[in-house]
């Protein structure tokens, strides 16, 4: 079990390594922007696959986690606290260096949040407001579950675009660079590509270790019977409700990190980040991936994300993704993976001449 | 102090009256049982105490502490384990896994733990694993330990259950029908294995069918009707009750 | 505030509170057949209104409307053929998640074929500035046009559950599904009838309102989170309860604009959506059955 974990991780790596490579033989080094972007958005789906695969519960609003954490972020490093200068927090705050001046917009002096404290908060944000949330929510089932994660998600995105102190439909811009590491940075355009897209896959692939161990692990074993039999994993001493809250957490902080990133990456990060139709990708992306597959999920994640980030489907993008849904759940609804042509063949003949005797 | 005390115990569907004012004991090491016809309340009463779901009156007492309220798992955590009538093993997952995951209250590894594989667990999880693997040993069924668990006949998820319940080492064991569609070879080896199971200091409090098991077992049976308790003696004193030959005759005697 | 004001919100509330009834009264028709909560309800809404509208370039405006009531209502019999007939037993998850595909679908073949343009059918009678004055309240004909329809739709429903041989079928078929089948009822005919009629009711609302709401490729998500506000406010299954709920989440909605930003107006109705599955899933006027199905 160890070792294949570890060596699953050594492979995707190596297929993260390829594809770069693969990228620069092509003579097409602007794929890798999109790939960078593409992999914070798998974030997202490799957490949504742990909740809705292990914990079985659906959530369609965590493209509003990703819009907290993406917003939490560019806001803090790009308020402007100068004219506060001299009040007591914030002097405190700059002398700890959680307060960095950078150049303005205009060329002037702006006093801002360095990154690594407006991540800290974001993600601290996020799990505030999962918690918040989930608490009420996961008492739902089904259809209300369903229902509640897609209000919370609409409540979201319709207070970004009114308010305007967030940009409202512009927007946050001007977000300035992560520095990650000293000499790597999320973001900084061009120039910086190819340590962007090692940095963004390298946190894929941390992801994925940590997730996959957690999926192995006592805990795992727990979210799996939860899923099998709730009521018998309660029996076993499962606390069900927590088990589901932390999932919820913990792939709500998942899809934080992914945005704050991105945020950076793209310097910036619009309402639409937390619309209905983003949460229903990343449901159709773990969908196609199979529920509870990490690997596929991921996988598909890169390859439509990707497609659908260069433009590939264009203006059907979404409708790509809504067929895509639908052939899935119809036909293969454990994933593509673990497609059964013949399986499928078979009930569907069955089927047809089940509804001609009916008929 | 008995281990298990409930007293007093109601519980009301609508209309329906399914457990009406029954108290009741069960000893440390002892083996109980509880029977009565169809629909006498003995499966409400197990999810009473079990607490998958809350009784309208009376109380539930372990070693003297009230439990009733208390959500399932705490229960379990308590060191209550039971098996179901309908079998609910988890779906894809082996039976060792299945097993495995009835070590539960005996562990603790959480999110934080399991999400960075921290050195403790290892040895967390080579003992949950040793005590799974004793537990499928001791119902008889070592070699179904990397079966799927769902795709096991009818008579290995019963035992696949049993030690699912049993792996936590429980003092006290809830079983609801555990002979329920067994043949006579696979019920007296049933009856052997819980005598077995309390010989391993668990108590048991066993609902069933079954006469020929509930005599051979128990040190004493409750028999409820229509959800009232209407004896509770030695296995023997039982089957001589009036009141109970008069409720059992042509019922369910076999 | 002027009691005048007050009037003009509580006839606009009553306005949007019709089309959120007529969608929550869908979600019913379609779970009381299937169990099934059906995402694209929305958007047979914005499906009749889109298509009524097109169709009023070639036709008179009642030939418009019965055109796009009948388009939408295929259009509900090939969603119900192709994604619903032939699942045997599908899981919950399943459901919402192929409902919510034919949901995307629909708005985006939508945005393909009409762009993103908000559209309008004409006032039925009238135009936008002419009023009736009912106790000193301005009340444009169009508001009595969709009362009208909203009380039309729900008597409808009336007679036929209740007085038609079809209707008892489906009323037996909610009731149990498996006994229906059992006594000789084709079942599967049933649950593409209630998708044809949820749509159809839709569609019909979506043509009434369009003048005063207007419509749009992507109106549909948002009156899908209304409706199904309004559906389990009202207690999941029942239609009265539902239109009930309708009206209040209307007025509720349309006085919050008095007191906040417009922009919030949609989170009154999600705010409201979440209170009540926390406090009371049976809804206001339900029962407990709403609440055991919850969990079912």
């Amino acid at each position: 079990m160890l070792g294949s974990r570890y060596a699953r991780v050594a492979l995707f790596l190596a297929a993260v390594v390829a594809v770069q490579l693969l990228a620069h033989a092509a003579e097409k080094p602007f794929f890798l922007t999109q790939l960078t972007m593409a992999a914070y958005y798998t974030l997202v789906a490799a957490g949504l696959s742990l909740l809705m695969g292990y914990a079985g519960q659906i959530s369609l609003g965590h493209a509003a986690f990703f819009a907290i954490g993406g917003y939490a972020s560019g806001y803090l490093t790009t308020v402007d606290l100068t004219a506060r200068r001299e009040g007591p927090l914030v002097a405190v705050l700059a002398r700890l260096h959680v307060l960095v001046p950078h150049a303005d917009l205009y060329g002037g002096e702006a006093l801002s949040f360095h990154p690594w404290a407006a991540f800290a908060v974001a993600v601290v944000l996020t799990l505030a407001v999962a918690w918040l949330i989930g608490v009420p929510v996961l008492k739902l089932k089904g259809h209300y579950l369903a229902m509640a994660t897609l209000g919370f998600g609409t409540i979201v995105y319709s207070i970004l675009l009114a308010s305007e102190s967030l940009g409202a439909a512009d927007g946050l811009g001007s977000v300035p660079p992560f520095p990650l590491l000293p000499g790597i940075s999320v973001g900084g355009g061009r120039a910086a590509r190819v340590a962007n897209y090692y940095v963004a896959w390298g946190l894929v692939a941390l992801a994925l270790l940590v997730l996959s161990s957690l999926v192995e692990s006592r805990v795992g074993r727990a979210l799996r019977a939860i899923h099998g039999a709730e009521d018998a994993a309660a029996s076993m001493g499962v606390d069900v409700a927590r088990y589901k809250l932390k999932t919820f957490v913990l792939s709500a902080v998942l899809a934080a990190v992914g945005g704050s990133f991105l945020t950076h990456f793209n310097a910036g990060i619009g309402p639409a980040e937390a619309g209905v139709m983003k949460s229903v990708r990343y449901v159709a992306i773990v969908a196609v991936g199979g529920m509870g597959s990490l690997w596929g999920t991921v996988a598909t994640s890169a390859v439509l994300t990707f497609l659908s980030l260069r433009g590939y489907f264009g203006t059907l993008d979404d409708a790509v993704f809504g067929a895509v849904l639908i052939a899935v759940m119809l036909f293969s609804p454990d994933g593509v993976l673990r497609f059964d042509p013949r399986g499928a063949l078979r009930t569907a003949r069955d089927r047809l001449r089940g509804s001609g005797v009916a008929g | 102090m008995s281990l298990l005390e409930v007293s007093g115990l109601s519980k009301r569907f609508g209309g329906l009256h399914a457990v009406k004012d029954v108290s009741f004991r069960v000893e440390k090491g002892t083996i109980k049982a509880i029977i009565g016809p169809n629909g006498a309340g003995k499966t409400t009463l197990f999810n009473l105490v079990s607490g998958v779901i809350p009784p309208d009156s009376g109380a539930v007492l372990l070693r003297g502490e009230e439990v009733n309220g208390c959500p399932p798992h705490r229960i379990a955590a308590m060191g209550v384990s039971r098996t179901f009538q309908q079998i609910r093993l988890f779906a894809q997952m082996t039976a060792l896994e299945n097993v495995m995951v009835g070590v539960h209250p005996r562990s603790r590894a959480g999110f934080l733990a399991g999400m960075f594989h921290l050195p403790w667990t290892w040895r967390e999880e080579r003992d949950i694993e040793r005590r799974a693997r004793e537990a499928l040993e001791l119902v008889g069924a070592a070699d179904l330990a990397g079966a799927d668990a769902t795709s096991l006949s009818y008579g290995q998820q019963r035992s696949v259950e049993l030690a699912r319940a049993v792996a936590a080492e429980p003092e006290l064991l809830l079983l609801d029908e555990p002979a329920a569609g067994l043949n006579m070879r696979e019920t007296s080896e049933l009856a052997k294995l819980i005598k077995r199971i309390r010989e391993r200091g668990t108590t048991v409090l066993i609902v069933e069918h079954d006469m020929g098991l509930v005599m051979n077992v128990s040190d004493e049976v409750a028999v409820l009707s229509y959800g009232e308790k209407i004896a509770d003696a030695t296995p023997r004193a039982v089957q001589k009750d009036p009141e109970v030959i008069r409720v059992y005759l042509g019922d369910d005697a076999c | 505030m002027q009691l005048e004001l007050v009037l003009q919100y509580l006839v606009a509330g009553l306005t949007y509170g019709t089309i959120y009834a007529v969608v929550g009264v869908g979600f019913n028709i379609i779970y009381n057949t299937t169990g099934i909560i059906n995402f694209a309800q929305g958007e047979f809404v914005m499906l009749g209104g889109m298509t009524a509208v097109t169709l009023h370039r070639f036709v008179p405006l009642p030939l418009a409307i019965a055109g796009a009531v009948a388009v939408t209502m295929a259009a509900g019999a090939l969603v119900e053929a192709t994604c619903i007939r032939w699942l045997e037993k599908p899981s919950v998850l399943r459901m919402i998640i192929i409902t919510i595909g034919v949901s995307i679908l629909i708005r985006e073949l939508a945005l393909v074929s009409w762009g993103e343009s908000v559209r309008a059918l004409p006032y039925f009678t009238g135009n936008e500035v002419s009023s009736l004055t009912l106790g000193g309240v301005h009340v444009s004909p169009q508001v009595l046009w969709s009362l009208a329809t909203c009380v039309l739709i729900v008597v409808f429903l009336w007679f036929f559950f209740q007085h038609t041989s079809l209707g008892r079928q489906m009323r037996a078929c909610a009731a149990n599904r498996d006994a229906a089948a059992l006594c000789g009822i084709a079942t599967k005919n049933l649950v593409t009838l209630s998708f044809v009629l949820s749509a159809g009711i839709g569609a019909l609302a979506g043509c009434v309102v369009s003048p005063i709401t207007y419509t749009a490729y992507n109106i549909g998500t948002g009156l899908a989170i209304k409706g199904f506000t309004v559906a389990i406010l009202g207690g999941l299954g029942s239609s009265m309860g539902a239109v009930g709920a309708g009206f209040l989440v209307g007025v509720l909605e349309a006085f919050s604009v008095s007191l906040m930003p417009a922009a919030y107006k949609d989170a009154i109705s999600v705010a409201v959506l979440l209170a009540i599955l926390f406090l009371r899933p049976s809804g206001l006027f339900g029962s407990g059955a709403a609440a055991r199905l919850k969990t079912a």
